[in-house]
């Protein structure tokens, strides 16, 4: 930071010695050949200082458009042509283009900050905007207060606020400083927080006696604030008292005294105890061989005579208490609205379930088909969309097709699978179970031996791309909420076919009393098939929808299978609204659990699974169970 | 009484007697030479598998209980024995290492030794509580035994006290085999993680020997203990007990009406199996030499229920000859030693399309062959079953078959 | 007695299923231990590849020791126990003289045991957690300090990163990668606040809340950098999700262990440009010997498209130092290789040459590239050769062990108690 500083400094300074492009960057050619943020600072401030076509080389260099020619000249490289960096004229010859790294890069664009700000092209101004963002220092703030009068009104109130943000960090002034703080109350964003909460850094000290200019946070007192271990730790480490002997000392320095089979007159043999080489070693300190331990008495005395605390490094203490009550306002807020993302990401999480689930509330929970090879037909989908994307290169377009395509692909396997293996096995649930296992099995390696066992790309059209949110804290992405109005698209559809449609009715009457359908009329076994179709396109389309927001693999169902099932058995079986129920239950719940433990997501899923095996243990038939006569024993 | 009831048993076990002996004289260790220590290995695994099938059939062939979770309890009776073994492995070059040193170790030096040993790969020194006996022997065996076996008690009341049956325990079970093994995938769960308890083939204590003689104690180890489980099994199965959970699998409510405790039933087959699949998982992981979280995937305790199927359940010889050829066969075809197959416009790589015909012949054989490959046998013994295909006589759940009433 | 023998020997073959050639003794064999199946299949099957290409390669210049070379092939089929079942084969049955294999680290420290055990050699291609060194395995992928501390080294001085996330795969290289790099952090002043860690498992999908806490990171105003030791598929929807959450390459630059040219070759790039990852080779290398290489490949696979990676250079630095070995020893058995191996010189395909170290590793470069959109990486790091070293000094157990092989005979040697540790390796 000094260095930029310093830089920074020069720039300002240098109009009375500027050299002209050419000579600067012969004099650092090899610099900007392999450029190293830690040492590119002055040449990039020498090169900005240089006057004519700075500027162009600059944005070219960041750009990665400056390359170097056969003869040694740097060169502007524009498409298949380039040109001359300092004289404009054409370059013929193979040029090799420069690729400075991205700190570099960083710093070319901070450097270019004075100069755009007042650019006419608007890109060029938030493209300065948004450099000065990452990288500002106490320079940038005269430069941006004298370009204000922005004629964009989103840029003008961008740069409005970036000035009051660059105030409170660099301003020399502390009233100005508190100034620019109080005025930002109510907001919660990250940019803010990065300023303001370097404000409040504190070092932890040990002194006689505290300095009388210090900022003090707090004054710690031994045994409360700080542990009595913690405390003579920082005594030792400022060179105030003598360490502590470590067991691994001890031991070398017993072994260094061993003499004749004996340490301080205790055999060797006898020293595989704690107490004995405490006793050992004391015989040794006593002898005056080795020096005494710090003893208890000796800690409690170096730990009276200090005192401990901890000291902010801003020496105003009006900026730190403006900082600190500005703060203190947010966390109320910044809490409220972390509870909002994370309801965000757990409902999101459970549409993801939910929609993964509902083909199988239909097949497992309606018709009581307990159907293994559903992640299988979830991997369908999403390969279909893989595929329609091979094909068709719009991505929106793509999408269009995919999805009616899945449900298609899927469905028809669904119907496949029906009547080839279900249909005989009627009424025998596990070898049903066991069947479509088999069946799962083989789709799975039937899909590697295609696809290959690599993810595939499935990408979300750019309107898709981003996330919705409000500040910077409460936000999700736009594929996640698409993801939930699908999932409630589904179960409105899936409520409006049972309840309302001549299909619903047969459907209900078929799973309720298959003797009593037929007799009605009704061709049970079409019923069933056309049913089980609809349960198994639907996974289809849920695949296309997974994969847009993760990978395509051949194990894409598998991870899907267990937390579907489960999502089907903890709503209630053959109740869509239980399945609703369930998803949300186990959205939420992970979610929760991952707060709790935020470093191991791995921890979530195991409690989260294990919570639930506890639940079904308790609440066999899910959240709402299926009562009446119908119920299987 | 038993071997007059079941002349299997007793053909059984002259099958087992006969192919250990064989395998004997040509073994390395103790005889020519002809089988290399590698496949000695492998039929040793594959008697542990044989065994853990042998449970598998019995829990869910006779009592009807398809538990998607006993490799979990073979998996932890794994764990149990390479708990030891890595122990007292490293146990003994700490202490040796430390002995040089010329003060001698206390017990507390020793011990973080060990545990810098087997964590200090994944960046721990401290020995986990779930280590506290891993130096002692004969209670890690106990725990071979008792952990599965509490484990499965614990589930197993649970579940068939809220009355959890059918392909819900299916699916409850499956879902307790997976969070096991999410759990012990976690480094912070002190079971070393993904990478899991390595080197068990090296015995402590027995360094000295060969690995072509441990292997052949191992195999014998694995062949009597599937020995003495198939007669234990055929005993249980044959009786009253027997027929009780026989009656339990086909109709669950009238027995319980009939005044029997279903659940303690249930509990106790439940349970049993678990800890004879521990045992197993015990004999098969030394043998193994590693073992790790991917072991205990729902999968595997699917592939044993695959074994049962294919091999006839039901019947307790169907289970192991089930698992001994499926197993046997995939790790034919996976070796890579299998023929393509050149069909002119596409070659069949086996390694590659193996898994499909598998899924397809299981789909196949639970369609049309419901009692496996042991239907070859009933067919040679000249048995006949009841045709239970066909369209329903009645409309209602439960009605005979057409085909079923003809017979 | 004569005839029982034949006969039994007779049957056994009819028993046992691992047939197969006898060895041959005008051709010396080599052993290749890659999963052609099954999850791992995809990265290692380019290896497999490799060492063919090499054979063949080896055997046109007129074979080693006058001999040709012929490689056998197993599938262990991404099952660990499988390995080391697969490794005793290859040695005891089919008696190769050095066996080329293993990706994952959960793979190597199964079949360790049965190379110590029958004396085998194993080359081991792939980048790793280190605290390892083992008599019979020579490590020729990267050690910690190889790729990840040099790498932290850039993000730090290059990019200023301040505040660090290490996101990982629950496994044991990013565990033990990240316990040391949070060591090394320490050292270096970098405070236990300034230092997020979290693990998530295989395959994992849902990004959103990591992501989240990754951008809430940087609240304190400190410049935040990501170094990823996520595996695999992860890395789709992690990436997916940083782009749509709107943080670019810029603002939260992402540093990748595991992610190279055959990774991004399915993917799409898009979302990626900028980010960064550390090897020891990439294909844009500009030397003639990877222009060669590459060349070489493509002809081989019969296949333009296909790219090269670090595992491969490191498989190719493997084979030519074995085959250096071999030659400088006059032998093929194990001990004398091993003791010919040390000091052994090879070039690598970045332009500089690559030393086998008395530890068993070797000297690389470490390169650093940006990814590019057309799944390429900008090389915009390089360093000299630096020495692999086995055991971390950064961590306080391991800082104090050595491994020499042909000095010490002895692959964890405690330097300050000045003793062996073991002989065998730490499974």
């Amino acid at each position: 930071m000094r260095r930029i500083f310093l830089c920074l400094l020069l720039i300002f300074a240098a109009p009375a010695w500027a050299q002209d492009l050419q000579t600067v960057l012969d004099a650092n050619r090899d610099q900007i050949e392999k450029p190293s943020r830690q040492t590119i600072g002055p040449v990039i401030n020498e090169i900005a200082a240089s006057g004519d076509g700075a500027v162009a080389f600059l944005e070219a260099w960041a750009d990665r458009r400056i390359g170097m020619a056969e003869d040694g000249r740097f060169a502007i490289i524009d498409g298949e042509a380039a040109i001359d960096a300092v004289t404009g004229a054409a370059v013929t010859g193979d040029v090799k283009a420069l690729r400075p790294n991205s700190g570099v890069r960083g710093l070319i664009a901070a450097a270019l900050v004075p100069a755009l700000l007042a650019d006419p092209d608007i890109s060029r101004r938030r493209a300065a905007l948004d450099a000065l963002g990452r990288d500002a220092t106490a320079e940038h703030l005269p430069a941006l207060r004298a370009s204000l009068d922005d004629p964009d009104p989103g840029l003008a109130a961008r740069k409005a606020r970036l000035e009051r943000l660059l105030t409170i960090r660099f301003d020399p002034d502390p009233a100005a400083r508190v100034a620019a703080i109080k005025g930002f109350s109510g907001d919660t964003s990250t940019d803010l927080q990065a300023a303001l909460n370097p404000l409040l850094a504190s070092s932890r000290i040990a002194a006689t006696e505290l300095p009388a200019d210090a900022n003090v946070l707090q004054q710690l007192s031994v045994g409360s604030d700080l542990t009595r271990d913690e405390a003579y730790r920082l005594l030792v480490d400022a060179g105030l008292a003598r360490p502590r002997l470590s067991d691994a000392e001890q031991k070398a320095a017993l072994a260094a005294n061993l003499v004749d089979g004996q340490v301080g007159n205790i055999p060797v043999a006898n020293l595989d105890s704690p107490d004995a080489r405490d006793r050992a070693y004391r015989a040794l300190a006593a002898a005056g061989t080795v020096p005494p331990a710090a003893s208890a008495e000796d800690v409690d005395a170096a730990l009276d005579s200090y005192v401990f605390a901890d000291v902010y490094v801003e020496p105003s203490a009006e900026v730190t208490d403006a900082a600190r009550a500005t703060l203190n306002g947010l966390v109320f807020r910044e809490r409220a609205q972390q509870g909002v993302d994370l309801t965000l990401d757990a409902l999101s999480l459970a549409s993801i379930y939910f929609l993964a689930a509902i083909g199988l509330a239909i097949t497992f929970g309606v018709m009581g088909v307990i159907n293994m090879a559903h992640g299988e037909f979830i991997m369908m989908g999403a390969y279909t969309g893989y595929v329609a994307q091979t094909f068709i290169a719009n991505k929106t377009a793509s999408l269009i097709v995919a999805l009616p395509a899945a449900f298609i692909v899927t469905a028809l396997a669904g119907i496949v699978l029906y009547r080839l293996v279900i249909r005989h096995l009627m009424h025998r649930p596990l070898e049903t179970l066991l069947a479509t296992f088999g069946v799962s099995i083989a789709l799975q390696q039937l899909a590697k031996n295609i696809f290959g066992t690599q993810a595939r790309p499935l990408t979300a059209p750019d309107w898709l791309g981003g996330s919705i949110g409000w500040g910077e804290i409460v936000s999700i992405s736009t594929i996640r909420v698409a993801i939930f109005v699908l999932a409630l698209l589904f179960l409105c559809m899936f409520l409006y076919i049972t309840k309302r449609t001549r299909m619903g009715l047969n459907m209900r009457a078929v799973t309720q009393n298959p003797g009593m359908a037929a007799s009605m009329g009704i061709n049970p076994d079409r019923v069933a098939m056309l049913t089980f179709g609809l349960g198994s396109g639907i996974a289809g389309i849920a695949g296309v929808a997974i994969g847009l927001f993760a990978q395509v693999t051949s194990e894409l169902g598998q991870g899907y299978i267990v937390q579907s099932f489960m999502t089907v058995v903890v709503g209630g079986v053959g109740n869509i609204l239980g399945t609703l129920a369930g998803a949300a239950m186990i959205g939420g719940l992970q979610k929760g659990i991952e707060v709790l433990n935020p470093a191991n997501t791995l921890a979530a899923q195991t409690w989260m699974i294990l919570f639930i095996i506890i639940f079904i243990q308790f609440r066999p038939r899910g959240i709402f169970p299926t009562r009446g006569r119908f119920v299987e024993g | 009484m038993l071997i007059r009831k079941y002349p299997s048993v007793l053909i059984f076990l002259a099958v087992l007697a006969v192919f250990t002996l064989i395998v004997t004289i040509m073994s390395q260790a103790y005889g020519t030479g002809a089988i290399p220590t590698s496949t000695i290995k492998l039929f040793g695994k594959t008697l542990c598998l044989a065994l853990a099938a042998l449970a598998m059939d019995v829990v869910w062939g006779y009592a009807g209980i398809l538990s998607l979770g006993h490799m979990a309890f073979f998996a932890l009776g794994g764990y149990m024995i390479g708990m030891w073994l890595m122990y007292a492995r490293t146990e003994e070059i700490v202490t040796a290492t430390l002995a040089n040193a010329p003060i001698p170790p206390t017990p507390i030096e020793v011990q973080e030794g060990i545990a810098g040993q087997i964590f200090g790969v994944v960046g721990s020194t401290d020995l986990p509580l779930a280590w506290s006996f891993a130096g002692s022997l004969q209670i890690q065996l106990l725990l071979v035994l008792l952990v599965p076996g509490i484990f499965a008690l614990l589930f197993g009341w649970l579940a068939f006290r809220s009355r959890v049956n059918g392909v819900y325990l299916s699916i409850l079970t499956q879902a307790m085999t997976l969070a096991l093994a999410l759990w012990l995938f976690q480094n912070d769960s002190g079971f070393r993680g993904n990478n899991g308890l390595s080197g068990l083939q090296n015995i402590p204590g027995l360094t000295d020997l060969p690995q072509s003689t441990i292997s052949i104690w191992f195999l014998w180890a694995s062949a009597l203990a599937l020995g003495v489980t198939y007669v234990l099994a055929s005993w249980l199965v044959s009786g009253k007990f027997g027929s009780v959970i026989r009656a339990i699998r086909d109709d669950e409510a009238r027995v319980r009406f009939l005044g029997y405790s279903v659940e303690g039933y249930k509990l106790f087959i439940f349970t049993l199996t678990a800890m004879i699949c521990a045992i197993a998982g015990a004999l098969y992981y030394p043998q193994a030499g590693i073992i790790n979280p991917a072991e205990l995937a729902p999968i595997a305790s699917i592939y044993l229920a695959v074994w049962v199927a294919i091999g006839g359940r039901g019947r307790l010889y169907g289970a192991v000859i089930g698992a001994i050829f499926v197993s046997l066969l995939s790790s034919w075809f996976t070796g890579g030693k299998a023929p393509d197959v050149n069909l002119g416009f596409y070659t069949i790589n086996w390694v590659d399309w193996w898994q499909v015909l598998l899924g397809v012949a299981f789909v196949l054989v639970t369609l049309f062959a419901p009692r496996g490959l042991s239907s070859i046998i009933d067919a040679v013994a000249g048995l006949r079953h009841p045709m239970r295909r066909g369209k329903d006589l009645g409309p209602d759940l439960g009605a005979l078959r057409e085909k079923e009433a003809e017979a | 007695m004569q005839g029982l023998k034949r006969i039994l020997a007779g049957s056994a073959l009819g028993l046992v299923l691992a047939g197969g050639a006898w060895a041959q003794d005008d051709t010396i064999k080599i052993g290749v231990l890659h999963s052609l199946s099954g999850t791992m299949a995809i990265s290692e099957t380019t290896l497999k590849d490799t060492v063919l290409m090499m054979v063949e390669q080896q055997n046109a210049k007129g074979g080693l020791l006058g001999k040709q070379i012929e490689a056998v092939v197993v599938d262990p089929a991404s099952d660990w126990p499988l390995f080391a079942e697969k490794a005793r084969e290859l040695i005891s049955d089919q008696g190769v003289d050095a066996i080329f294999g293993c990706w994952t680290s959960v793979s190597r420290k199964s079949v360790l045991p049965v190379i110590e055990e029958l004396n085998g050699l194993l080359f081991y291609p792939v980048q790793y957690e280190g605290e390892e060194s083992s008599k019979n395995v020579i490590y020729t992928g990267a050690a910690p300090n190889q790729q990840a501390i040099p790498a932290v080294d850039y993000m730090r001085d290059e990019l200023g990163v301040e505040k660090w996330a290490l996101l990982g795969t629950d496994y044991v290289y990013p565990r033990t990668t990240n316990t040391i790099l949070e060591a090394y952090l320490k050292d270096s002043g970098t405070a236990q606040d300034d230092i997020f860690v979290n693990y998530t498992p295989f395959g994992h999908s849902d990004w959103s809340k990591i992501v989240a806490d990754v951008v809430a990171l940087g609240k304190d105003g400190k410049k935040v950098g990501v170094v990823s030791t996520i595996n695999g598929d992860a890395n789709v929807g992690f990436y997916k999700e940083l782009a749509a959450a709107g943080v670019s390459a810029d603002d939260i630059p992402v540093m990748a262990f595991s992610v190279g040219e055959e990774e991004l070759s399915g993917l799409d790039t898009a979302n990626l440009v900028g980010h960064l990852a550390a090897w020891n080779y990439f294909e844009t290398a500009d030397t003639p010997e990877n222009a060669a290489f590459i060349e070489e490949w493509h002809k081989f696979t019969g296949n333009e498209e296909r790219v090269t990676n670090d595992p491969m250079e490191a498989t190719m630095i493997g084979f030519n130092a074995w085959v250096a070995a071999v030659e400088k020893a006059g032998s093929t058995e194990t001990d004398a290789v091993l003791d010919a191996i040390v000091g052994v010189e090879v070039p690598n395909l970045t332009g500089s040459m690559a030393t086998v170290l008395p530890n068993h590793h070797l000297t690389k470069p470490v390169l650093i590239g940006e990814i590019r959109d057309d799944g390429q990486f900008d090389i915009v790091s390089e360093t000299d050769p630096v020495p692999g070293d086995a055991w971390t000094d950064f961590l306080p157990d391991s800082a104090v062990l050595d491994a020499d092989w042909p000095g010490k005979e002895c692959g964890m040697f405690n330097t300050s108690t000045n003793s062996c540790v073991q002989v065998q390796s730490n499974y």
